[in-house]
């Protein structure tokens, strides 16, 4: 048993986290600022935030992962960090000449109260910051939140320094598409494409972190949302907003600054939840659903005719991010399974309620807790055995120690290699989830056959 | 952008043979630099976490608690208490009103529930700017739960990952001296820096026992907390990996006499010098210990060199870059690949000394690029600039290689193949001729390019070799 130290009995925890299911905002805020084009990430703060989560990334994309950092002594943590970031912001426009450089704060930075839109102008003040380049900026406590509150902080960043409304409206619509894979969001482009929609999409992480192998080492890819088309989502018609947590803040700030009205949906995972984003697609535009797409929700309700025998009444355990939790759950709930214990990392009464009602038809008891972690996730499970687990790949312990198969999903997969170019949203990304799910569950099942019942055709 | 080198870096990268060797090191990176570099707390938590029936507690926010959630691989043939995150996982009012309160009750819960050894409670930068008095609550739970409970000094913000490796050695000193050495014999080691990734210290441990010495403590690889209590108690210390616990070794020295081999477990040659200056050091005690010394390398060497030939033959002449974490590393990366019959043309670490580096100078041929501190576009030029066939290097610099169309071995954290001890050598051969020789890089466009003026004959030959 590899966490041997897992009891069965739960007691109280006031003061401690034991296997945490999140990690802090700057990572958050890093993977966003990737998602715009020409963009070097910037972590105000000491070497190893920049170099854990470069590190982090790295493992989760298989990419290279270009941020800078402001590279804290004890000198700035004690006179603040303005030369810091002044020499910084010189040093990378001259070196490694960025469009933009995507600021993001630490819990030092934060905590000695650095007051970087003053620092900023201080920089540009002093020509550090040549004409047509921008020094944007969020800030990101790593005490508050988690990464996903990164994540949401720097898209609405993007927001406040770019959005502009002329006055004009343009033909298109901006979609924020939450805290996924660089594959998610090539495939939310595919579905509005197909549907004859022209998108901006921010941040748009693809081509980014999912690129193709072309021998050269490129420090800026061909991906990712440009500043030009940042400066037009003032003007579009609506923004869809996938995931609360993750888009909410800059599809709403964007209503308020621009007056582009919002509708802020679910993450499109499972065919209700992608339902609800092709129809919103479908009202706002009033537009029709083009055959193909028809055809590949088909395909989807096809394959779950297929499987349903096997999910009748299977329990599940979840960890994850809130936004990734209330979508899979609808999913795994239309398709007979019922996720029975859920974690997450981030603090929500309103998840809560969320997965609650979801599951209110459940045959079983269920156990929530936001903010919980995956120790506790792991003793519910020896009080109450799963079917099947899925989460992120700090999950394998618990996979191991109890014998339960687990399908990978969420932030971070440090042990598989694929996720970032095969989508789980969208009908496709249905179908891809329902095949993980059913190989992890029938390769269990031959697994531990007797022989006598071992069958070839199942 | 190609010219890439920041004229404030141009004294950290020399070229053999430009000009007399000098160069700088050991400084802060220039803010703004993408660099490879970590923290403070980062040094003290690699070097602290295979300690594995410790509670290790990272006091922060938390980031550093998950980021740092065994990461390295570091083996256990027993406890597992390291495979666990422990985090306070500071909050908004905790960094306002102090998370000392927060502290106490995280780590007296832990200890009840879980009973370990020792406690080490990491600090992170936040800590050192509220100001939390770390030793002060460490001191109550050590007093009322009976066990060391010991603060870890490493605030990201105090430097870079050598001070972190300080932190750490001085966390395990206070260890050092408080156990029982009774049972110790004057022919015993410590083994120090050594991380027991892919199970390698026990290789290591095996080949001492074989020369008949008794190896007290792992520090800190499959480490325990009893081990190192008494690791004073040992004649000699093998210190390995040149930056992570070299203090500690100097601790020892001084307080309590046991003087400290540096030594190194990777590649042939380094691997069977360092035996024998720990035969060399027995040899008044246990005047058998060199014949039994030279009987072990004979017999690894006799069973590794036939298996190396065929890997050799394919290799030879190929090109090698090497970036990694500390420059001891990097010396006998040199050797293994000149035993390859590979050559060198880039070699450079996050954290070496200037003496580090003058030796590199020293070992290196004519034209191989030395480099401190650096950066992804300085690599990624400079592996395009000399062609090489294969990168080693840590996390970060995988996909950069991997885009050039380069081959790549983790020598870092993340190796998965035991690389120490002569089945190292051979394990490290098959890995080099995994990653050099793959069909894939025939498909990506820059060797393709190369490819068209190689004859296919070429290719054949080679795969020839390798069935011989």
């Amino acid at each position: 048993m590899l966490l041997r130290h897992t009891s069965k009995e739960i007691t109280e925890r006031s003061a401690l986290t034991i296997n945490p299911a999140k990690t802090c905002q700057p990572i958050g805020a890093m993977y966003a600022a990737l998602g715009i084009h020409g963009c070097l990430p910037h972590s105000h703060g000491s070497q190893g935030c920049c170099a854990y989560h470069r590190s982090a990334l790295t493992r989760h994309y298989k990419e290279p992962v270009m941020a800078a950092t402001s590279s804290f002594t004890e000198g700035a943590s004690v006179f603040g960090g303005q030369a810091n970031l002044v020499q910084a912001i010189d040093n990378i426009f001259t070196i490694y000449e960025p469009e933009v450089i995507a600021v993001h704060t630490t819990c030092l930075s934060e905590t000695i109260g650095d007051d970087i839109p003053q620092i900023t102008r201080k920089a540009e003040a002093d020509g550090k910051i040549p004409k047509g380049k921008y020094v944007i900026h969020v800030n990101t406590p790593s005490y508050v939140g988690t990464h996903v509150t990164g994540f949401a902080n720097m898209t609405k960043a993007m927001v406040d320094y770019f959005s502009e409304s002329t006055g004009q409206k343009i033909d298109q619509i901006n979609i924020v598409p939450g805290y996924v894979e660089p594959s998610d969001m090539e495939e939310v482009k595919r579905l509005a494409e197909m549907m004859g929609v022209r998108v901006v999409m921010f941040p748009d992480t693809s081509k980014v972190l999912n690129r193709p192998q072309t021998g050269k080492y490129e420090m800026f890819p061909a991906g990712g949302v440009t500043v030009e088309a940042l400066k037009t989502t003032g003007d579009s018609l609506a923004t869809i907003g996938l995931g609360t947590l993750a888009s909410g803040p800059a599809a709403r700030a964007l209503d308020t600054k621009c007056g582009v009205p919002c509708e802020i949906l679910d993450l499109p995972i499972g065919f209700k939840a992608t339902d609800r984003f092709v129809d919103t697609l479908r009202k706002t535009l009033g537009i029709t659903v083009p055959e193909s797409l028809n055809e590949e929700r088909g395909q989807l309700l096809d394959i779950v005719t297929d499987m349903h025998q096997y999910f009748y009444g299977k329990k599940v355990a979840l960890a994850g991010d809130p936004d990734h939790l209330i979508a899979l759950t609808e999913f795994l709930v239309s398709i007979d399974m019922w996720p029975i214990h859920i974690v997450t990392g981030a603090s929500g009464k309103k998840f809560e309620s969320r997965i609650r009602q979801i599951m209110k038809d459940s045959p079983y008891p269920i156990n929530i807790k936001a903010p919980g972690d995956l120790f506790l996730l792991h003793q519910w499970i020896k009080n109450e055995p799963v079917d099947l687990l899925m989460g992120n790949t700090y999950m394998k312990y618990i996979a191991r120690d109890e014998d339960i198969p687990l399908v990978r999903m969420g932030f971070p997969i440090l042990d598989r290699i694929g996720h970032s170019y095969f989508p789980t949203v969208g009908y496709r990304g249905g179908m891809r989830l329902l095949e993980k799910i059913l190989d992890a569950m029938l390769d269990r099942q031959d697994r531990d056959s007797p022989e006598e019942s071992f069958e070839l055709v199942m | 952008m190609t010219n890439s080198i920041f004229a404030e870096r141009k004294d950290q990268v020399h070229r053999k043979g430009d000009e007399p060797f000098q160069m700088s090191c050991d400084k802060d990176s220039l803010a703004g630099a993408v660099s490879q570099r970590a923290c403070v707390f980062c040094g003290s938590r690699v070097v602290l976490y295979p300690i594995t029936d410790a509670l290790h507690l990272v006091h922060g926010p938390i980031g550093c608690a998950a980021y740092t959630w065994d990461i390295r691989g570091a083996l256990s043939s027993g406890p597992e208490l390291h495979r666990h995150s422990y985090s306070t996982d500071l909050q908004e009012s905790d960094v306002i009103f102090g998370g000392e309160d927060k502290l106490y009750r995280a780590l007296t819960q832990l200890i009840d529930r879980i009973n370990p050894e020792a406690a080490f409670v990491y600090s992170t930068c936040i800590v050192g700017i509220i100001g939390d008095d770390l030793s002060g609550v460490c001191k109550k739970v050590e007093r009322e739960k009976g066990i060391p409970v010991i603060p870890v000094e490493s605030e990201g913000f105090k430097g870079n990952k050598r001070a972190g490796y300080n932190a750490a050695c001085r966390a395990m000193f206070q260890l050092v001296g408080t156990g029982a050495v009774d049972d110790v014999s004057p022919l015993s080691v410590n083994i120090l820096g050594d991380f027991n990734l892919a199970g390698e210290i026990w290789i290591i441990r095996e080949y001492l026992e074989r020369m008949g010495l008794q190896v007290v403590a792992n520090i800190t690889g499959d480490g325990r907390v009893g081990d190192i209590r008494r690791a004073h108690g040992a004649s000699l210390n093998l210190v390995q990996c040149s930056g992570s616990t070299i203090d500690l070794a100097k601790m020892i020295q001084d307080e309590y006499q046991r003087p400290f081999l540096r030594v190194s477990f990777f590649g042939v040659e380094d691997m069977a010098d360092s035996l024998y200056k720990v035969a060399d050091f027995f040899k008044d005690m246990d005047p058998q210990i060199l014949e039994r010394t030279k009987a072990l390398v004979r017999d690894e060497l006799s069973e590794l060199y036939p298996k190396l030939k065929k890997y050799r033959k394919a290799l030879e002449g190929k090109k090698a870059a090497i970036y990694v974490g500390g420059a001891f590393k990097a010396f006998s990366l040199v050797k293994a690949f000149r035993l390859l019959g590979m050559t060198v043309e880039l070699v450079g670490s996050q954290t070496g000394t200037e003496e580090d580096y003058r030796e590199l100078h020293e070992i290196t041929d004519p034209g191989t690029i030395i480099v401190d501190d650096s950066n992804p576009l300085e690599l990624s030029s400079f592996l395009e600039e000399k062609d090489v066939d294969i990168f080693v290097g840590g996390v970060k610099e995988r996909p950069i290689a991997y885009k050039l169309g380069v081959g790549f071995c983790d020598h870092n954290h993340e190796r998965k193949e035991a690389l120490e001890g002569f089945v190292g050598m051979l394990n490290f051969a098959k890995e080099v001729y995994s990653t050099v020789m793959s069909p894939v890089w025939r498909f990506t466009p820059r060797k393709q390019a190369l490819s068209s003026n190689r004859s296919k004959m070429d290719v054949r030959n080679e795969k020839k070799a390798i069935k011989n």
